[in-house]
């Protein structure tokens, strides 16, 4: 049903999309309060004495990388949520596909992002599969690899995630 | 004046089928509100119950990606101590963690190698689990130091290579 839309979703594969500087700059306030979501006492992130040694002075733990992204849930001006990882819902609304869930996500590792940084990032869409059925109903999966680089071009992280959008083989709500 | 701070563990005190120190946390609807807001997560189902029931169709809120991310990170290295580097997980969710569920992490060694820059790394295979039930699961690539005197975070440009299976090629130009 959704094949002859198909061809018109795979000219974005590879392409890069939606640049992006962040909204703020990197700031200890939300280290601290991700680490204290964890209880994590890591001292890289607590410490100054120990981030000195180890990192050349503070930095954030590495899995916030895409906390500096998401958007503020209002701005002046703005008439509409923002959305983080846009291409995938992009993606949603070309094939009319009204559910998704993630099912993997991996995350690469590159230069430490330090208090003060402001990133910026970029979204490429890497593949679509066929339509597919699964317990959740029928639907596509698709890879979109999101960039991450500090304001020196440095690269900081590659994310990977894998969606499935999907309609809902009987109805109801979905997220 | 620079500190000099000695490693909790090195990359040789590491063997394929060590365990991890477990993680047993006691899931509440704080854990997963204040988990979402600190990643900058402002969707209902991860504070709004009512939402998450009636929209989602689950059970309660849930703990959003991001933060489970947070919690693997400190389950890591808790183990590793700081020089511990992570260089690349990739996670699979199976299922949801709520409030009042008793989360236990576990973690394996699955490999341990010194790639061709010199640069200690382990891989670990880690579970996020409620009972028996597995909601997430992390497959972790993290870098130790080799000796007293390794610090794996000076590691720059060439001689640090997160990956050692290649992400799919990618335009990763990120000059202006």
């Amino acid at each position: 049903m959704t094949a002859d839309l198909l061809p018109r979703a795979l000219e974005m594969v590879g392409l890069v999309q939606y640049a992006e500087v962040g909204e703020f700059p990197v700031e200890r306030g939300y280290i601290w309060s991700s680490c204290a979501s964890v209880e994590n006492g890591n001292p890289l992130f607590w410490d100054d004495a120990v981030a000195g040694a180890l990192t050349g002075g503070p930095i954030a733990p590495p899995t916030m990388v895409s906390v500096w992204f998401r958007p503020h849930n209002w701005a002046p001006g703005r008439t509409e949520v923002a959305l983080p990882l846009q291409v995938h819902f992009d993606l949603k609304a070309l094939f009319d596909l009204p559910e998704a869930v993630m099912t993997d996500n991996t995350i690469e590792f590159h230069t430490p992002v330090r208090i003060g940084d402001v990133l910026r990032t970029h979204q490429v869409l890497r593949s679509i599969s066929e339509e597919k059925t699964t317990k959740l109903g029928t639907g596509r999966f698709w890879v979109i690899d999101v960039v991450y680089a500090n304001q020196d071009a440095e690269l900081v992280a590659v994310e990977s995630y894998t969606g499935f959008g999907y309609q809902r083989a009987s109805g109801g709500a979905g997220s | 004046m620079t500190a000099t701070v000695a490693p909790t563990l090195l990359h040789g005190d590491v063997h394929v089928g060590d365990a991890l120190p477990e993680l047993r946390y006691q899931v509440t609807a704080t854990t997963v509100v204040l988990g979402a807001l600190a990643t900058r997560d402002w969707r209902p189902m991860h504070h709004d119950k009512d939402f998450a029931v009636n929209r989602n169709g689950t059970q309660d809120i849930f703990l959003n990606t991001p933060n489970q991310a947070a919690w693997f990170e400190r389950f890591l290295t808790d183990w590793t101590g700081p020089h511990g580097r992570l260089a690349r997980v990739t996670f699979r969710m199976k299922g949801s963690v709520f409030p009042d569920d008793v989360m236990m992490l576990r973690g394996v060694v699955e490999e341990t190698e010194v790639d061709a820059t010199g640069c200690g790394f382990v891989s670990v295979a880690v579970t996020l689990a409620v009972e028996d039930d597995t909601k997430t699961t992390c497959a972790a690539r993290i870098a130790l130091p080799r000796t007293a005197g390794d610090n794996p975070w000076a590691r720059r440009g060439d001689q640090w290579l997160p990956s050692p299976i290649a992400l799919p090629e990618v335009d990763r130009h990120v000059g202006p």
